[in-house]
């Protein structure tokens, strides 16, 4: 994409132009398709789909761009190649009549020609000539012109007139492609790719494992920025689909936007909210964990959102899975009826790696998901390595996330240490990383699930204990006793225990309570007894003060008088003196 | 050459009246060397071990290119057999005589 934009940057300059091909990616990886007015080379071995390619540039040509076309055929009769591409909806019969498409067929029967002398290919040049100037042709296809070579002796002449033939396209303007097969050690079987200088494609059909790829390869293009990878390529009922799959750039937008787990229990774990929409989670646990349950609810949630979920299943077939999930009360069909849900299920042997991701690629484009599961995704290592599932894995998540689509993954882990490893490699691609692990304790074994990691927001340390039960699924706190955590009844029995002692201990609480109140009677009685000793005492204490008073207030009385007798004692002294 | 191609019509003509055992088509694309070649070849064999059986029609495709996709032509110049059956083609300026009749059937392959 970056490429195109610094293509733009100078219109100035004459730019290669160039004819979309209408296939599904190969215009992306070509950066806008086949060079117009050029011959393009599609080289391969039999049955790589070379033909196929080249037919589905023709047709596309002339129903979606309105470009006109010649199918020159050396090998496939008319007849056969309408019957051929009639199973992917291609009806060359109705082009043919509607002047958009010519077929030729050339036949050659080696039996019945005899060479004697000079001669040249004028024929099929005026056939060429005459077949485009018909119909007004813009795209033109030769399948497979090396059949001359078998067909004739004299190879100095074909070789020339092959020259010659493709200046004649050159100068008729028309964007052409040339078919021809792998040779040992050239493209070609007979070298044809040194005429065609501008556009030379690949195609490969490689066998690992007993699985076969299909494999497209841009050799060159003359004057233009293409993709040089290979690239995987898919033939189904809707023709060729290539992927680019490794994407140059990482700038996606994010969201921060949270969507539930599915599990409400779970959702607390990660911050109370769930994922983030358009993160990629990993959920890895040895088998029988309930990693599917998982994956099965988060579907649910999301179908239960109204949002649509995308469910690839890579061992158990859909029925499978929507009857184990019936059974602990989840009912996915309804989200199926609605169309909400919708299964994608095959064996991982069906083909080959990239052939999966093309495959997920579609079903995603064409289904348009919110939501994507894939379950579980170690299958697929039973059709490539773990490296090459991880480099699958991260063109997937690359692409899911560049979409917004939330993914989760499912990964089964064995007890080896090998295996540990594997599963953390893929754990580092992801945002969210949930681990199921067995907990084997007092003859039982139970599930403990934590959140290993959860990129960008807060998440519980804690083990919790998940539990799958007829209702759903829950998580609990494990509890951690003398001898380590505590699961299953073994917990169970630790929380009747914490009852019991509840129970015990409300009771004592309540003996206690008693005694309080009680000691608070006395004590009351007590403050009652003192107080009212205290105003006894008061009262004691008043009268001796009143009675003090009253004794000051005679005595200061009694002085007076006292006083008032003794002066007039003096004053009878005083006249009986004078007297 | 003009010439040949009104005999040629004419033959044709005749050829539709009273069948020829012979019925040749030559196949060319202009007056090139190859193609007057070619013609004055097929015309002399002929003419020394056919005289009288045979039709020879001469197309030039720059005027019919519709023609060149009936009779499956691809190299110029082509000589095609159409009767006596089964049909068969000489592709080249019928230089090599022996090749030719051979070809045509006219006289025997040397190795059968």
């Amino acid at each position: 994409m970056s490429l195109q934009s610094s293509t733009k940057q100078s219109p100035a300059l004459p730019i290669l132009s160039k004819v979309p091909t209408g296939i599904t990616g190969l215009d992306q990886i070509t950066n806008g398709g086949l060079p117009e007015g050029r011959p393009t080379l599609i080289c391969g071995q039999a049955g790589c789909g070379k033909t196929l390619m080249a037919i589905e540039f023709i047709v596309n040509g002339a129903i979606r761009y309105n470009e006109p076309g010649v199918f020159m055929a050396f090998e496939e009769r008319t007849e056969e190649l309408t019957q051929n591409v009639a199973s992917l909806g291609f009806d060359i019969a109705q082009l043919q009549r509607d002047k958009m498409i010519r077929v030729d067929h050339v036949h050659i029967d080696r039996s019945e020609i005899e060479e004697t002398g000079e001669y040249d290919l004028e024929g099929l040049f005026i056939r060429l000539n005459h077949a485009i100037d018909s119909i007004g042709a813009k795209r033109v296809v030769l399948d497979t012109i090396e059949n001359l070579f078998s067909s004739l002796t004299n190879e100095g002449t074909i070789r020339s007139e092959i020259r010659r033939l493709f200046s004649f396209l050159k100068e008729k303007g028309v964007t052409a492609i040339i078919t021809g097969e792998k040779g040992d050690g050239f493209l070609t079987r007979h070298g044809i790719e040194e005429y065609v200088s501008d556009c030379v494609i690949l195609l490969e059909n490689r066998v690992a494992n007993q699985i076969s790829t299909r494999l497209l390869r841009i050799v060159k293009y003359r004057g233009s920025i293409h993709g040089t990878n290979e690239y995987p390529f898919l033939i189904d009922d809707e023709g060729i689909s290539v992927l680019p799959v490794t994407s140059l750039i990482l700038e996606k937008e994010v969201s921060t936007e949270r969507i539930s787990s599915g599990i409400s229990s779970l959702d607390h774990m990660l911050g109370g909210q769930g994922f983030f929409h358009g993160s990629s989670i990993l959920v890895s646990g040895t088998s029988g964990t309930g990693k599917t349950s998982i994956a099965g609810s988060f579907a649910a949630g999301a179908c239960q959102r109204g949002e649509k979920c995308l469910y690839f299943a890579f061992e158990e077939s859909p029925k499978q899975i929507m009857r184990n999930m019936s059974s602990i009360g989840m009912d996915l069909s309804q989200f199926i009826k609605t169309g909400l849900l919708q299964f994608h299920a095959s064996r991982p042997t069906l083909y080959g790696l990239e052939m999966h991701l093309v495959a997920i690629h579609k079903a995603i484009k064409k289904f348009n998901p919110d939501v994507v599961v894939l379950d579980p995704i170690t299958n697929l290592t039973t059709v490539g390595s773990m490296s090459e599932v991880k480099a699958m894995l991260v063109r997937l998540i690359d692409f899911l996330q560049s979409a917004n689509i939330t993914v989760m993954f499912t990964a089964l882990t064995l007890n080896t240490v090998a295996d540990t490893q594997a599963d953390e490699g893929v754990s580092s691609l992801v945002d969210a990383w949930l681990q199921i692990k067995d907990i084997e304790l007092n003859g039982e074994r139970n599930r403990g699930l934590s959140v290993m990691k959860s990129r960008g927001m807060k998440h519980s340390n804690q083990v919790r204990e998940f539990i799958i039960s007829s209702e759903g699924l829950n998580l609990v706190d494990v509890y951690v006793g003398v001898d380590g955590i505590l699961t299953g009844s073994a917990r169970e029995a630790h929380q009747l225990q914490e009852k019991t002692g509840v129970a015990l201990h409300g009771h004592q609480v309540d003996r206690k309570d008693r005694e309080i109140s009680r000691k608070r009677n006395i004590l009351e009685a007590k403050i009652a007894s003192l107080n009212s000793e205290f105003e006894s005492a008061e009262e004691e204490l008043n009268r001796i003060y009143k009675e003090e008073e009253l004794k000051k207030q005679i005595a200061k009385q009694n002085r007076q008088d006292l006083t008032r007798i003794r002066d007039e004692g003096n004053q009878n002294d005083v006249r009986s003196t004078d007297e | 050459m003009k010439a040949i191609k009104t005999m040629s019509d004419q033959q044709m003509n005749n050829t539709e009246q009273e069948p020829k055992a012979w019925e040749l088509r030559l196949y060319i694309a202009g007056q090139t060397a190859k193609s007057i070649a070619a013609i004055s070849n097929l015309k002399k064999y002929c003419e020394q071990h056919l005289a009288g059986q045979y039709s020879i029609e001469v197309i030039d495709l720059l005027v019919h290119p519709q023609l060149a996709e009936g009779d499956q032509i691809f190299a110029i110049p082509t000589l095609v057999r159409r009767v006596p059956e089964p049909i068969r083609k000489i592709i080249g300026d019928l230089s090599n005589e022996e090749k030719v009749l051979v070809g045509l059937n006219i006289i025997p392959s040397m190795v059968s």
